[in-house]
């Protein structure tokens, strides 16, 4: 059975956990390995979680095309699967949809900001992809001392994922999660 | 290649290092023993592990592989290319973002040739009995550069910084176009590919246009080698919306795009780039194929075959490597 990203075990019921439903809890803390405040879950790459025979299959999406988290990712979910009791692991790649930066939860925005971190603005709509040829403008605040006066140093960062800030204010550098 | 890694159980592909081994470091024991934290970026691993690769009815297999390789030797190598700017890029941000745009191409390459693989298994080099090399691997690293079927705008030498914002600017201008289309593809990995790839190359081509803008409006010497950069990379320009065979018959097929009919939409986006940059659409002639045949069709001038034997040499030497 799939369950869509977000559902969780039901609480105030008296149902006791299914199989499936301890396995989802065990891959929903798995951590991500670039940013690892954030679980797979709060990031929005954990896509499913199914219980086949005697097996558990998890579906997780990249976040870019050439994100070279995937590897550590899968090997996280099959080591703490296992660890937990879950023998025969398999973790399986969806492509589609595409990822998008609004997947990431409230709680994983809230913990990106706690972190130093931008969290993104909303992704822009679908349709035919417009040209800027001037610095995107974003609505967003310095994570450390809260200022809007900020500059975009770089549109690219450390990971595929961020985009490189600095606050005029404080005069700290930050990142911001990039809108895809 | 599917099945290697979709049925039965998968185990973490490097043991944890111990620190107590003969030739173990104190470092070692940072990792707790958690072989999970040690296979970082070291593994290799299917881009496609549990999708569904069935190619459509009605599509001619090999010529699904021979689009796909198209467009992932496109990215393939212009990614290689990107990549030489590592540590030698004008300054720190600009070393960044383009070891970032080259790594977006090296995902997208990484899916289409391991689509290429999968719809056709005939196009894969053969490798030795018992070679771990999985097929993207062996089409990325032991084809020769006749069986390359990128255009050769990809393929020549980066030359200075402009050079490269030109370059990646037209590049990923017809690339976005083609990818925008591609996305309603009947081949449901080609479509996903090319969603996720349009938002890449988004950013792509919007850095490229900035760049362009800036060293057009910048100073004499800027605009200069702005100018003088357009004017060696234009002759190249006209192959990414040139027609081939395999490109119709996809396009006809419904699972691929005929790029000739993309080159209206992507030359409105150019010509917004050279109107605000104030600069001319130049007038030199396309490079002419040989016997009619260009880059699609294997056809490429000496640099590809230089750029390939960096490229290639370390797992050549190691057929039977595991990574």
């Amino acid at each position: 059975m799939t369950v869509p990203t977000g559902t969780t075990v039901p609480t105030g019921t008296t149902r006791a956990p299914t199989r499936r439903d301890r396995a989802y809890d065990v891959a929903r803390r798995v951590a991500d390995p670039e940013m690892p405040m954030l679980t797979l879950e709060d990031l929005g790459v954990l896509r499913g979680v199914e219980v086949d025979g005697a097996g558990v299959v998890v579906a997780i999406t990249p976040t870019y095309s050439g994100c070279p988290a995937m590897a550590t990712m899968r090997d996280d979910l099959v080591h703490r699967l296992r660890d937990a009791g879950f023998d025969d692991v398999r973790v399986r790649v969806e492509l589609e949809p595409a990822w998008s930066s609004d997947w990431i939860t409230d709680r994983g925005r809230r913990s990106l900001a706690e972190h130093g971190i931008s969290p993104p603005g909303p992704a822009g709509p679908g349709g035919p992809v417009a040209l800027r040829l001037l610095p995107t403008r974003r609505d967003l605040r310095c994570p450390r001392c809260g200022s809007a006066a900020t500059e975009v140093t770089s549109e690219f960062g450390a990971t595929a994922c961020k985009a490189l800030y600095r606050c005029s204010h404080c005069l700290e550098p930050f990142e911001h999660v990039k809108e895809i | 290649m599917t099945d290697r890694s979709t049925h039965g159980a998968q185990a973490p592909s490097h043991a944890a290092p111990d620190p107590n081994a003969a030739d173990g470091s104190i470092f070692d024991g940072l990792l707790g023993g958690d072989s999970s934290q040690w296979a970082f970026g070291t593994d290799f691993e299917d881009p496609l592990a549990g999708v569904d690769t069935t190619v459509p009815d009605g599509v001619d297999a090999h010529d699904l592989a021979v689009y796909c390789l198209m467009l992932a030797d496109d990215a393939l190598v212009a990614s290689q290319r990107l990549s030489e700017w590592c540590s030698r890029a004008p300054d720190l941000e600009e070393d960044i973002a383009l070891a970032n745009v080259a790594l977006d191409l090296l995902g997208q390459a990484r899916l289409l040739l391991a689509r290429a693989a999968a719809a056709d298994a005939s196009v894969v080099p053969v490798l030795p009995e018992g070679s771990p090399v999985p097929p993207e691997d062996a089409l990325a690293f032991f084809r020769e550069a006749g069986d390359f079927r990128n255009v050769r705008l990809a393929e020549v030498p980066n030359g200075d910084f402009a050079h490269t914002v030109v370059r990646l600017l037209l590049l990923s201008c017809a690339r976005l176009a083609v990818m925008e289309r591609l996305a309603g593809s009947r081949d449901t990995v080609l479509a996903a590919v090319a969603a996720k790839a349009v938002k890449e190359l988004a950013y792509h081509r919007d850095y490229a246009g900035r760049w362009f803008l800036t060293l057009a409006q910048g100073t004499d010497e800027s605009r200069r080698r702005l100018l003088s950069a357009l004017d060696a990379l234009w002759p190249l320009q006209g192959e990414l919306f040139g027609s081939h065979a395999v490109e119709r018959a996809v396009a006809d097929a419904g699972v691929g795009v005929d790029p000739a009919q993309v080159a209206a939409a992507a030359d409105v986006v150019l010509d917004q780039v050279l109107a605000m940059s104030g600069v001319e659409r130049p007038a030199r002639a396309p490079l002419a194929g040989v016997s009619g045949r260009t880059g699609r069709d294997g056809l490429h001038t000496e640099a590809l075959g230089l750029m390939l034997a960096e490229m290639q040499v370390v797992a050549r030497a190691h057929p039977s490597g595991r990574w």
